[in-house]
């Protein structure tokens, strides 16, 4: 154990016995994202640093602190990548937010969220224990894929000290191509493309415009570049857009008084939302994000209705519902959980749901 | 310490469910299930008193077949009123016991659950029944160009209910993934008996990634009565490369030099001399009997990625020593080429009475110290070892041929296996990559575990199943167990289990 380790785990134990709530902080780039924030804040940027990098086990071992920047540029350094581009939301995201918020960036749909590439992990659970679940390799199914879970519960299963990420090389090519098309041809599109062998990475439907990334070998994108037309975009205009998309620094997401950033998410082929509101879609139809001032329920009941479900992700009311409610039997299972990790409630309390 | 004794609800010693009165059960169960579907004579339940681990043995109380859903939910009623065990069963093909009886319990087949329900090419999904086999998901989307990736090698016959359960892979997983990846949906019924519906149709849900928790519990937490996988399209091309090197260590370096290289084959597997030879008797593939290791490497997309790939492979290979490369010239050959692979198994069944086959996954740069150390546990134990591995992600099936009819030749397979399993978590990897643990390697858990570490994998079963009634016993060892097995993971010096009572 380190002496950040051991130094957390009292600091737990204590905040355990006195029933006083954590805010468990890394950058603090994602303090938007969940319901309000509460209890003292526990930095953990502390605890930074890369364990070990294995670029020929295709895996990376980090701290938890560590800035999501860092980790990116040394697997750089070795031509490779988190496959899921994570978005950052501002400078000084770390490894524990990313994996704590769980989100993934353009590429999801091809190639995986942050859970798919979850190995392992090091977490400080509610009772002061440090425990390891999964490890280094890619196959392990030695009790319950505990690691897995981690990702995009929020901090309010435990601290994660550490995490072994399933990494991959970069892509050799890129193009991306434009194409004008309506909201459903557009989604008629991406499904049918998606259905055939060609190495798309990336899809963006906005304001009647299509932009569609192909990644993978030379020669494959090449082909897919030839076969599907479009007008293709330059290298520094092509990096510039999915950027901007990622972090969501594109136009379309700059929210007017009022509105909320809604992020529904559906099956690819679920028709048009047809709520009002500004709507960026992605993920081959199956991210839909939706700029709007309707009414929160009809959102949430357009999103059941179309078999997914919608979450405030920007701008609502951080003290009111921000996720999709969860069935009597989900919920009961989500009580357990936490309970089985934090039975004292101090990690997080009342941002993923105001029961926990 | 403030460290306030949790009690746990069930994880400390072995239950007793030696109370369970069969004609109660029998009774009740025969109230819901039509005739036909509830069997409780001896010689019913004798064709499932083991899965595909033979060697391990038990005859259930009775055996439910529901054909709905409706059943289901009242089978996993009644045995939450009487407090009765329930092991769910796919196609009996796993490896590792998981669907071994329990003497006192209910073995609940969902072999009747055998239909596919959907197939949306568009969306490329299938919601499927849990037991509906492997296979025949990607033989109804081949027409619409589009299969199910993960292809555990029994694929013919395992049910993806299974591989739900164990988290399957195959030889293909390093680039398509794991069960886990390929599913949107589980529909599942509590010990409660009620209704979940885990992940749906989108690529996420609120809450927690409950998904990723019951892919791979191993029917602990609930009892799956639907799934949505997802489909991918089938690649254009296949193309296979077949390599031998004189020296295993050399082929394990290319291995890593081929990940180095920045490619990600479709599949990439190894076998060692004794298991190229059990297997060119067999299936005569035209495999080079002379190597110590061959590989396999397969690479997949439109012709043009596939030839770029497979240049580059060659390129690679070359550089490391290979001693013969062929390239597979048509799909008759790619299929030559993986036929020995895939005979590997029933190759040992036919050199040796039994074999025993371990799944331990260790960090590819270890092989050579793996492969070297089995070869001394061969001199250890006097019992031979062939050694087929899935290279590209690490994970090994050594197979341990013996004769079960030899005094004590069973117990030596066993504790060969053993000692194979601990070396795999000392080397930094784990004991089992896609078998599961089931009642097989339930020992080795306490070597790759602590007791923190096991208590809250009791504590995550509690959240789904609080009384404790789905498959009891397996894949999570009581600490009782670890202390009588003595090999729990000790760490920082501390004793392990000091608080527990001990036989």
């Amino acid at each position: 154990m380190t002496t950040i380790e051991k130094e957390w785990a009292e600091r737990v134990r204590a905040a355990a016995a006195a029933g006083a709530p954590l805010c468990l902080r890394g950058g603090g780039t994602k303090d938007f994202y969940g319901r309000m924030p509460m209890g003292e804040i526990f930095d953990l940027r502390a605890n930074a640093g890369i364990v070990a990098h294995e670029p020929t086990e295709l895996v990376v071992t980090v701290r938890g602190g560590t800035p999501l920047a860092e980790l990116e540029a040394a697997l750089a350094d070795k031509g490779q990548y988190l496959a899921f581009e994570p978005p950052h939301f501002g400078t000084g995201a770390t490894v524990a937010g990313c994996v704590a918020a769980g989100l993934a960036g353009p590429r999801r749909a091809a190639m995986g969220a942050v859970r798919d590439f979850m190995l392992g992990v090091k977490l400080l659970d509610g009772r002061g224990e440090i425990m390891r679940f999964g490890g280094q390799v890619m196959k392990n199914v030695a009790g319950y894929d505990i690691s897995r879970l981690v990702a995009g519960s929020l901090g309010t299963l435990g601290i994660v000290l550490e995490v072994s990420l399933k990494v991959l090389p970069r892509p050799v090519a890129e193009a991306t191509l434009r194409f004008e098309f309506d909201e459903a041809s557009a989604l008629r599109r991406m499904n049918e493309w998606g259905g055939q062998p060609l190495p798309v990475s990336a899809t963006l439907w906005h304001a009647g415009v299509l932009h569609l990334r192909l990644s993978g070998a030379e020669a494959a994108v090449r082909a897919a570049t030839e076969k599907l037309g479009g007008d293709q975009l330059a290298a520094d205009e092509a990096t510039a857009l999915w950027t901007s998309v990622r972090e969501q620094a594109a136009a379309p997401f700059a929210l007017e008084p009022g509105e909320v950033l809604w992020r529904v998410a559906l099956p690819s082929t679920a028709p048009a939302l047809a709520l009002p509101g500004r709507q960026v879609v992605e993920w081959g139809g199956a991210l839909r994000w939706l700029a709007s001032a309707g009414e929160a329920a009809q959102i949430r009941a357009r999103a059941a209705e179309l078999g997914g479900h919608a979450a405030a992700f920007r701008g609502g009311d951080p003290r009111g519902e921000v996720f999709q409610p969860l069935s009597a039997p989900l919920a009961g299972i989500h009580r357990r959980l936490k309970q089985a990790f934090d039975p004292a409630g101090i990690f997080n309390p009342d941002r993923l749901y105001p029961e926990f | 310490m403030n460290a306030e004794v949790e009690a746990l609800p069930f994880g400390e010693t072995e239950r007793d469910f030696s109370a369970i009165d069969k004609v109660r059960v029998v009774e009740a169960l025969s109230r819901v299930l039509p005739a036909g579907t509830l069997m409780y004579e001896t010689e019913d339940l004798r064709p499932y008193e083991c899965d595909g681990l033979a060697a391990y043995r038990a005859l259930p109380l009775v055996v439910a077949l529901p054909t709905t859903e409706a059943q289901v939910v009242d089978v996993l009623r009644i045995c939450h009123e009487l407090g009765v065990p329930v092991v769910a069963r796919g196609a009996g093909t796993g490896l590792s016991g998981g669907a071994l009886p329990h003497t006192r319990g209910v073995l609940l087949s969902l072999a009747r659950f055998n239909r596919i329900l959907a197939l949306d090419p568009l969306a490329r999904t299938a919601v499927v029944q849990p037991g509906v086999r492997n296979l025949a998901i990607s033989e109804a989307a081949a027409p619409h160009g589009l299969y199910y990736a993960p292809d555990p090698s029994s694929q013919i016959a395992c049910s993806i209910g299974g591989n739900v359960a164990e988290n399957a892979g195959g030889v293909h997983c390093l680039k398509y993934g794991l069960t886990v990846h390929n599913l949107l949906r589980v529909r599942g019924v509590t010990i409660e008996g009620e209704i979940v519906e885990i992940g749906s149709g989108a690529l996420d849900s609120p809450g927690y990634d409950l998904l990723a928790l019951v892919t791979g519990s191993e029917g602990m937490l609930v009892v799956v009565t639907e799934v949505t996988v997802k489909l991918v399209p089938k690649p254009q091309l296949a193309q296979c490369v077949l390599a031998a090197f004189d020296d295993v260590v050399r082929a394990g370096d290319a291995v890593a030099r081929i990940i180095a290289a920045g490619i990600i084959p479709a599949g990439l597997e190894m076998m060692d001399q004794p298991a190229t030879a059990a297997v060119e008797e067999f299936v005569r593939a035209g495999y080079p009997l002379d190597a110590k290791a061959i590989l396999l490497c397969e690479a997949d997309g439109t012709p043009e990625e596939v030839a770029e790939e497979i240049a580059r492979v060659r390129a690679v290979l070359e550089d490391s020593g290979a001693t013969e490369i062929r390239v597979s010239r048509d799909e008759a050959e790619r299929l030559r080429f993986w036929a020995g692979r895939k005979a590997a198994f029933p190759a040992a069944g036919r050199i040796s009475p039994d074999y025993y086959c371990m799944d331990g996954t260790i960090p590819r740069k270890r092989l050579g110290e793996m492969l070297t150390a089995i070869q001394d546990m061969e001199r250890k134990y006097g019992l031979r070892c062939m050694n087929v591995f899935h290279a590209g992600d690490g994970n090994l099936h050594p197979l341990i041929l013996f004769d079960a009819n030899q005094p004590d030749e069973l117990e030596r397979a066993e504790a060969f296996g053993a000692e194979i399993l601990e070396l795999s978590v000392a080397l930094g990897g784990t004991i089992t990559g896609e078998h599961g643990v089931g009642l097989e390697k339930i020992n080795q858990m306490c070597a790759q575990f602590s007791t923190a570490e096991v208590r809250q994998f009791f504590r995550v079963k509690a959240a789904f199943d609080p009384p404790g009634l789905l498959n009891p016993g397996k894949a999570i060892p009581t600490l009782n167990r670890c202390a009588e097995y003595g090999r729990m993971k000790v760490s920082k010096g501390h004793v392990p289990y000091p608080d527990i009572p001990r036989f």
